[in-house]
């Protein structure tokens, strides 16, 4: 009989309690005793030279304590913000990799950029301050888009000309370009893969602390990572090492990646407090939010995609230029190379495939990873060309991709860009999607629409992405400065109850319920007498932490492992108890036995005697009961599935109404259903944001149009349908859960689905004229009305 | 610096509060009543949402001096002891929630919603819910708890 609370339970979540009366604790809501308030004076120009910083007038307003320039950083040796990510263009020189002062030093990059710091008694003499300063500009020209950094009129940096940061390829461009010359069907389509910014609800908030007893730093920070943080700050801009250095990120409001990279910020509050001995805390406001939490996506691509009569795909070749913003985020180099010209296989044998990668300096913000990271941008590519060709040799789309899927039978299955996908089937996620959204009626429901003056569009997105990010020897070889592991301790107490510490960390996907979910289903314990903790470097050893849809896939593999380790002693002990050979141990459902024999013993009696070790063989067996297990993962794992979107347009308003939209996913393994669907809903949620209403804007004065939620379009309840969600499971064949991760997948699959959607509904009245996301109302109609 | 007195979460409150204040700092920086969020700065996005006298209020639209002897309810308000109220029951029960940020917010703009309206339609909730952000959940649970607290609301 399987656990109600073990692996396959929609178990309601642990954490659930203390959000939803008001009890988490998130960075904003803690306050430390004589605490200061910091504030930042940002620069209003994309692109400045600063002649000079006034600071008496803000030293002068009550309540301010300190006033800090970037010169002040420089002079007391603090470094600029590392990149964990280098990539080598294809002559096989490294990326142009300029320095990223925590606080501008001469020139100021981007509106938003942090040019001094304020700090006070209290947060609005900490503002005031910051309004107080006078700081002498002299704007200068600013490169504000991937085509001003490419016409290299102005430069972002004085040493780099050209603006570029790299210039990469994977694949025989040669040999692609020969293949797409000799194929009798190409088609060729031009994308703009729009920028976004994140938003998290929780604004990112940091409080810096000092121990003047033992020297020890203490930053509270909404980061999805602290022990990376921990190893950025302390080993690159501060100089502190590990074991004075304490990173905290407590209830964290959503990330979505853009808590992933260490920002400026940070190293400010966590040095200015032990430079003026007293707490300093920061909390963003929203318009800062969107000024500087690292944007997303923002590529220009050209992609063509060769095939034979039939349909069968030749060969594909992409050509991409990303915005990397002002300066280098932490992992952004890798987004629109590894974690992109990778995928561009998609689910398909198309066996050449070329991608040539520009990344550009612009006076904007830093881009980075937001969720799926380079999966969505390539999904985005391969899904909308796919369609293409489906409506250029008129066959039918589903028919068309399954001419091209990669068999069940042909895993592993190595693609021509790098990767060695490791099982799938994704001819029954096809199936399952257009079970759901009843594909055969489709046709129907377009001539009912019709008949009421409407167009209706139906559009596919068979999608892939490589998770469980990711083995250490893998990313070290493509340029990655770190190992991407992960770690788990699992402490059994003397009653038997189980804390699991985890390096990967929690902001919104339920980890203290899903992994005290494996937990009872191998020791037999109930998840109320699991705890996890996590998002603390002096509780948890070591971690890197929650991206990637890693969670699961990395983080609880090492949770198996440390699992496997404790089950060992456990049997050892109960062995000990039975007066048994532990080889003859067996455990099952919490309880141990001798096989052949009635004897058995509960684990909670195994716990105690761990901990109460009378008795004991001491030369074999050490009391206690805690085990740790570090987890490298052997490959990526490859969620996919199929996302079928169908959208009904009023061509008198150009307004796009979702009519249906349904996912069919495959993430291996699941733990808890009711977790995995809500977080299949929010990315599809996001996706559908990206498609129809996101978009930032930036002027051509660098200034950002979009910088709050009446000019950004945020998805709101009635913006958005139901969605009908399934799974299939193809388990990961390995990892011990055999598990590969479901939290970007809507984000990855739905952008192309509605656009595939929107595209065919307009077709339907033969217009043709492509239209970029966000797909909004205005563009829409201008399509429609031929403006 | 003013003298202001209210009703919260059923308790007698007096603060000194500078005539800029608003309510929502008054309620997570005097009070340390933190459950009520703070999501931007411009009036749109809900996580600040508490009842005062009854009526769903963004607190960050309203001055602490505006609710001189009102009655306000926040989130920290609305369960009995450890006994959760119908609707934050049904959040928990749905999944209408995964960071937890927007949610005191959603469940007190929705238990003003059910106050009104016994039994609302799905329709009903998305439009009730737009001047309530949530970046986590696509809304599809949110919308569910909400039907299902209101009902619960009557039992
Ligand atoms: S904080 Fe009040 S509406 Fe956003
Ligand atoms: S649950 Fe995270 S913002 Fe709603």
């Amino acid at each position: 009989m399987p656990r109600d609370d073990g692996i396959g339970a929609s178990v309601r979540r642990k954490e659930d309690f203390r959000f939803v009366t008001g009890r988490g604790t998130y960075t904003d809501d803690i306050n430390r005793y004589g605490q200061t308030y910091a504030a930042f004076a940002r620069s209003p120009y994309a692109h400045a030279r600063i002649d000079g910083i006034d600071t008496a007038a803000a030293q002068a307003v009550a309540g301010v304590v300190a006033v800090f320039t970037g010169d002040d950083l420089a002079a007391a040796g603090v470094n600029g913000l590392p990149c964990g990510w280098q990539i080598h263009s294809k002559n096989g020189e490294p990326m142009a990799e300029p320095g990223h002062p925590p606080l501008a030093q001469g020139k100021a990059r981007y509106v938003g950029d942090a040019v001094a710091v304020v700090i006070a008694e209290t947060r609005a003499a900490a503002k005031a301050g910051a309004e107080a300063l006078e700081i002498a500009y002299t704007p200068l020209a600013a490169v504000a888009s991937i085509r001003a950094a490419k016409a290299a009129g102005a430069a972002v940096f004085d040493d780099i000309p050209s603006n570029n940061c790299y210039d990469w390829e994977l694949g025989d461009r040669a040999d692609i370009d020969a293949a797409i010359a000799a194929a009798p069907q190409t088609v060729t389509l031009s994308l703009v893969n729009n920028r976004l910014v994140p938003n998290a609800m929780e604004p990112r908030s940091a409080i810096g602390d000092y121990d003047t007893a033992t020297g020890e730093h203490t930053l509270f920070t909404t980061s999805q990572n602290p022990h990376v943080i921990r190893l950025l700050m302390g080993a690159f801009v501060l100089g502190i090492p590990e074991h004075k250095l304490r990173v905290v990120a407590p209830d964290v409001g959503g990330g979505f990646g853009s808590k992933i990279f260490h920002y400026a910020e940070e190293a400010v509050v966590t040095w200015a407090a032990a430079k003026i001995r007293r707490p300093v805390k920061w909390t963003s406001d929203r318009s800062e939010a969107f000024l500087t939490d690292a944007h997303g996506r923002d590529h220009e691509t050209t992609v063509t995609l060769a095939m034979d009569n039939d349909g069968k795909f030749l060969a594909l070749k992409v050509i991409t230029d990303a915005n990397m913003g002002a300066y280098l985020s932490t992992f952004a180099p890798c987004v629109p190379t590894y974690l992109y010209a990778t995928l561009l296989a998609g689910q398909y044998t198309t066996p050449k495939i070329f991608a040539g990668v520009n990344a550009w300096f612009t006076n904007t913000c830093p881009v980075d990873a937001y969720r799926g990271a380079g999966r969505p941008e390539a999904t985005y590519v391969v899904e909308r060309i796919v369609e293409e060709a489906a409506r250029h040799l008129n066959i039918d789309p589903a028919e068309l991709r399954r001419r091209n899927f990669i068999s069940p039978d042909a895993f592993p299955y190595q693609t021509p860009v790098a990767l060695e996908y490791d099982s799938g089937n994704y001819a029954g996620t096809l199936a399952l999607a257009t079970k759901a959204i009843d594909y055969d009626g489709f046709k129907a429901r377009q001539a009912a629409s019709k008949a009421a003056g409407k167009l209706r569009g139906i559009g596919f997105s068979a999608y892939i992405e490589a998770c469980g990010i990711a083995p250490s020897a893998v990313v070290g070889s493509l340029g990655a400065r770190a190992g991407l592991y992960e770690s788990g301790a699992v402490r059994v107490h003397p009653t038997g109850s189980v804390t699991f510490y985890t390096g990967s960390h929690s902001h919104g996907q339920g980890h203290e319920t899903t992994f005290a979910q494996v937990i009872a289903e191998r020791l037999g314990v109930s998840v109320e007498n699991v705890d996890v903790v996590h998002g603390d470097t002096s509780k948890v050893q070591f971690g890197m932490g929650t991206y990637g849809s890693r969670s699961l896939a990395v983080g609880g593999s090492a949770l198996s492992k440390a699992l496997d380790k404790v089950e060992a002693k456990a049997k050892k002990i109960a062995a000990h108890l039975m007066e048994a050979s532990d080889a003859d141990v067996e455990f099952k459902d919490g309880v141990f036995t001798v096989a052949g024999t009635d004897k058995s013993v509960a684990f909670g009696d195994v716990a105690l005697t761990a901990y109460v070790p009378h008795n004991f063989p001491h030369d074999e067996l050490e009391p206690g009961l805690e085990e740790q297990a570090f987890y490298d993962p052997k490959n990526f794992t490859y969620p996919a599935g199929c996302h079928i979107c169908e959208v009904e347009i009023d061509p008198d308003t150009g307004v796009i109404e979702i009519a249906n939209f349904v996912a069919a996913d495959d993430f291996g393994n699941i733990v808890n259903p009711m977790i995995v669907e809500g977080q299949v809903h929010g990315g599809i949620a996001q996706g559908v944001g990206q498609a129809l209403m996101e978009g930032c804007v930036y002027g051509e004065d660098g200034q950002l149009v979009t910088g709050s939620y009446m000019d950004y379009c945020l998805p709101r309840a009635d913006n958005l349908p139901n969605f009908k969600v399934s799974t299939q499971v193809t388990p990961c064949p390995h990892n011990p859960l055999g598990v590969k991760g479901c939290g970007e997948a809507g984000a990855i699959a739905a952008p192309a689905a509605v656009m595939n959607a929107v595209t065919d509904a307009l077709r339907s009245v033969g217009v043709t004229k492509p239209i970029d996301m966000p797909a909004t109302p205005s563009k829409v109609w201008a399509a429609l009305n031929g403006a | 610096m003013a003298t202001v007195s209210m009703t919260i979460n059923g308790k007698q409150v007096t603060g000194d509060v500078e005539g800029r204040t608003l309510l929502v700092d008054f309620l997570r920086e005097d009070q340390r009543l933190t459950g009520t969020h703070v999501g931007c700065d411009t009036s749109q996005c809900g996580a600040c949402t508490v009842h005062v006298d009854g009526k769903a209020v963004k607190s960050c639209t309203m001055l602490a001096l505006q609710a001189d002897g009102a009655a306000v309810t926040t989130i920290e308000g609305l369960a009995d002891g450890d006994v959760l109220h119908p609707m934050q029951e049904a959040f928990r029960e749905h999944h209408g929630l995964q960071c937890g940020f927007c949610t005191p917010g959603m469940i007190m703009s929705a238990t003003a919603l059910a106050a009104r309206n016994a039994a609302p339609t799905e329709a009903d909730v998305r439009h009730h819910l737009e001047g309530n952000l949530c970046r986590c959940t696509g809304y599809h649970n949110i919308v569910k708890a909400v039907m299902a607290g209101a009902r619960a609301m009557q039992a």
